[in-house]
C-alpha cells in the first residue's frame, strides 16, 4: 500500500470514528448549531438596528461574516476533540499501530469539516429566514461556500496544533477559543473597516478572515453598492482567502503532525 | 544488583524483548538508569516494581511511544528507534488505563483496530467477532462501551492488542484497579495466551501476579534492576520455608522449643505474647508431620501450625530495604511525569 493511499484509509478510519460519537452523542452537533444561530438573530435583529453601513442592506451584509466566524469558532473542536483523546490515553494506543501517522489528524479535521457543513446549512436555512439572499446565482455561491470550508478545513489544522500543545480538555477549551476573538472581531465580518481607526484597518484589511469573508459577500452578491477598501487583499479577496488558508495548511499539517508523533511521549 | 542468573549477562544471542543499558531521564529523574532485559522467545518475563519504579517506562520504549535517552531495545530482534514501523506490526500494547473508545461499541472498536492493522473489512470483522467469543464479551459486543465495567473495558483493550495476532505482546499492569473477580479472570486469559506460545513481558506492582503468571521475574526500583530470576530463585535468596506454629497456651512454649531444635536447624524464634513459635526447616510437610507427631507426645496442643514459603513481598523488602507499598508512596512524585494526573487514580 503507498504512503497516501494508508493515509487516506487510516484517516478514512479514524473519521467515521468520531462520526459516529457526533451520531450517538447528537447533543454536541445541535448546541455548535444553535450558538451561530443565536448569533445571526443577535446581530440581524439588535445590532442590526444600530449598524447601517453604506450601500449595503445589514443582514445581507452580515451573513458572510456570520458564517466565517462560525466556521473559524468551530474549529476549536478539533482542539478539545484532540485534547481529549490524548488525555483519555487512546492515541498511546495508535500511536503502537502500523498506522500513518497523520491519520488521526486527517480523521478528526475532515469530521470536523463535515460538522462544519452540517452547522453551515441550517445558518443558511436561518439566513434565509430573516432576509438573506444569494444574488450571483448558484454557481457563484458554491464558489463562496468553498472557500469557506477551505479556511474551516485550514483553521482545524491550526487548532489541532493547539490541542496537541496543551495539557488538558478544560486549556483546550480556553486556548482553541481565546485567539479567535481578535480574529473574528478586527475584521469586516461584523462592521464596514472603513468605520475602524487607520491602523487597525490595515491589520483588519489584511486579516485572513477579512478576505474570506469579502470573498463570501463578493460571489453570494451581498456587497450591494458599499465602496470597497483600497487594499489589494480586499480587491482580490477570492485570491487572498485562498492563498491564506494554503499557506495556514502549508505551515500547520507538518506542524500537527510532529506535535502528534511528540505528544504521547510527554 | 543481584543477578542470579549470571549467564545471561554475557549471552550475545537476543531473546525475543531485548534491552542493553536502557536509559531515559525525565529532567533529573532517571526513569530507566542502564537496565538490561532478556525475554526468550514464547516465555514470560514480570517487570516488578512499585509505582514509579520505570516500569511503564520500559514499555512505552519498547512499545516505540518513547525514545530512550541511551542504550538500545529490540523486539524480534528489530531497533525499536529505527525499525519502529516494523515493530509496530508485530506487537500488542495494553496499558493501564484501556485505551478504547467510549462512544463505539466493543464490536466497533476491534474493527476499527483491525482496520488500521490494514487486515481488510471482511477479515477485520471475523477477527473483532473471534476476540469478542474469547473475551466472553459476545452480549456486550453492540453495546457502546461507556456501559462497560472496569473489567470488561480491560478485556477488551486487552483484545485490541490481539487483533493482529502479535508475537510479542506487552501488558503494563493489566490488572491494576480491577476487583478480585475481574483480577482472576484477567489471569486465567493472560495464562492461556503465554500456554500459546505469545511472549509477553509484563509489568506489575502484585507480586503475587508476577510469581503466578511469569517464569522469570525482574525487580526494579527507581530505574534500576535490583534482581532478577525466577520466582524461587528469588525466594530462596532470602532464605528457605520456615515451620511457624502457634500453641493454645504460652507454658507449652518451652516443650515446643525443645521440638522445634529437633526437626529444625538453627535457632527457633520464640514469641511469648503471640504464643508462636518458629524455626527455619528443610524437608517440607515430612519435618511437619514429624513436627507434629513429636508435639502431640510432648503433649502440646497446636492450634495453627504451617510451613511458610517467603513471599515476593519479604524479597521486596530485603532487596530495598522497604516494603512494595511504602515504595509506592514514597516514589510517586518522583514517578514519571504522566500528563494530566492519568495516574492518581491507581494509587
Amino acid at each position: 500500500m503507498s504512503v497516501l493511499t494508508q493515509a487516506t484509509t487510516d484517516g478514512l478510519v479514524m473519521a467515521k470514528r468520531n462520526l459516529i460519537k457526533v451520531k450517538r452523542i447528537p447533543d454536541l452537533l445541535i448546541f455548535t448549531t444553535i450558538q451561530p444561530v443565536m448569533f445571526v438573530l443577535l446581530f440581524a435583529y439588535v445590532f442590526g438596528g444600530a449598524i447601517h453601513p453604506d450601500g449595503v442592506n445589514y443582514r445581507e451584509f452580515l451573513m458572510a461574516g456570520i458564517f466565517t466566524q462560525t466556521v473559524a469558532f468551530g474549529s476549536a473542536i478539533t482542539a478539545i476533540g484532540l485534547a481529549d483523546d490524548l488525555q483519555k490515553g487512546i492515541i498511546d494506543r495508535f500511536r503502537s499501530l502500523p498506522m500513518a501517522r497523520s491519520a488521526v489528524l486527517v480523521g478528526r479535521t475532515t469530521s470536523d469539516l463535515f460538522n462544519n457543513v452540517v452547522v453551515m446549512v441550517v445558518m443558511s436555512l436561518c439566513g434565509l429566514l430573516v432576509g438573506w439572499r444569494i444574488h450571483r446565482g448558484f454557481g457563484y455561491a458554491l464558489g463562496a461556500y468553498g472557500i469557506m470550508f477551505a479556511f474551516a478545513f485550514a483553521m482545524s489544522w491550526v487548532a489541532a496544533t493547539i490541542g496537541l500543545s496543551v495539557r488538558s480538555v478544560e486549556v483546550a477549551q480556553s486556548a482553541g477559543f481565546i485567539w479567535l476573538f481578535p480574529l473574528t472581531f478586527m475584521s469586516n465580518a461584523f462592521v464596514p473597516t472603513n468605520t475602524l481607526p487607520g491602523w487597525l484597518q490595515a491589520v483588519a484589511n489584511w486579516n485572513p478572515m477579512s478576505a474570506v469573508v469579502a470573498a463570501a459577500r463578493a460571489l453570494f452578491g451581498n456587497q450591494g453598492s458599499a465602496p470597497l477598501p483600497k487594499a489589494w487583499s480586499m480587491e482580490h479577496p477570492e485570491i487572498t482567502a485562498l492563498g491564506w488558508s494554503l499557506l495556514l495548511l502549508v505551515i500547520f499539517i507538518p506542524l500537527s503532525v510532529r506535535k502528534y508523533r511528540a505528544a504521547a511521549a510527554r | 544488583m543481584v543477578d542470579l542468573v549470571a549467564s545471561r549477562a554475557g549471552q550475545t544471542t537476543d531473546g525475543a524483548i531485548a534491552a542493553r543499558g536502557l536509559v531515559k531521564h525525565y529532567g533529573k529523574v532517571r526513569a530507566l538508569d542502564g537496565v538490561d532485559l532478556d525475554v526468550p522467545e514464547g516465555t514470560v518475563l514480570g517487570l516488578l516494581g512499585p509505582n514509579g519504579a520505570g516500569k511503564t517506562t520500559a514499555v512505552r520504549v519498547f512499545t516505540t511511544l518513547l525514545k530512550p535517552d541511551a542504550g538500545t531495545a529490540t523486539v524480534a530482534g528489530l531497533d525499536v528507534v529505527r525499525d519502529a514501523d516494523e515493530v509496530r506490526r508485530i506487537i500488542g500494547v495494553s496499558g493501564q488505563y484501556a485505551a478504547v473508545d467510549e462512544n463505539l461499541t466493543g464490536r466497533e472498536n476491534l474493527d476499527m483496530v483491525g482496520r488500521l492493522y490494514h487486515l481488510g473489512k471482511p477479515a477485520s470483522l471475523a477477527r473483532a467477532d473471534e476476540l469478542l467469543e474469547r473475551f466472553d464479551l459476545v452480549d456486550a459486543a453492540n453495546r457502546v462501551v461507556k456501559t462497560y465495567s472496569g473489567g470488561m473495558r480491560r478485556r477488551l483493550d486487552l483484545a485490541g492488542s490481539l487483533v493482529a495476532k502479535p508475537r510479542v505482546l506487552f501488558l503494563d499492569e493489566p490488572t491494576t484497579g480491577l476487583d478480585p473477580r475481574g483480577r482472576l479472570g484477567m489471569w486465567d486469559v493472560i495464562a492461556e495466551l503465554v500456554d500459546g506460545g505469545t511472549t509477553l513481558l509484563l509489568t506489575t506492582q502484585y507480586l503475587e501476579e508476577a510469581d503466578r503468571l511469569a517464569q522469570s521475574i525482574m525487580v526494579i526500583d527507581h530505574g534500576k534492576v535490583i534482581a532478577r530470576g525466577t520466582a524461587d530463585e528469588l525466594k530462596s535468596q532470602i532464605g528457605g520455608e520456615r515451620l511457624e506454629l502457634t500453641v493454645s497456651n504460652a507454658s507449652e512454649l518451652p516443650a515446643t522449643e525443645a521440638v522445634l531444635r529437633k526437626v529444625g536447624l538453627g535457632e527457633p524464634s520464640i514469641d511469648d505474647s503471640a504464643k508462636a513459635a518458629s524455626i527455619a526447616v528443610q524437608g517440607g510437610s515430612a519435618v511437619l508431620i514429624d513436627a507434629l507427631r513429636q508435639l502431640d507426645t510432648a503433649g502440646v496442643v497446636v492450634k495453627d501450625v504451617g510451613i511458610r514459603r517467603p513471599t515476593l513481598d519479604d524479597v521486596f523488602l530485603s532487596l530495598t530495604g522497604h516494603a512494595a507499598e511504602d515504595a509506592a508512596e514514597s516514589s510517586d512524585d518522583v514517578a514519571k511525569p504522566t500528563r494530566r494526573g492519568r495516574k492518581e487514580q491507581q494509587s
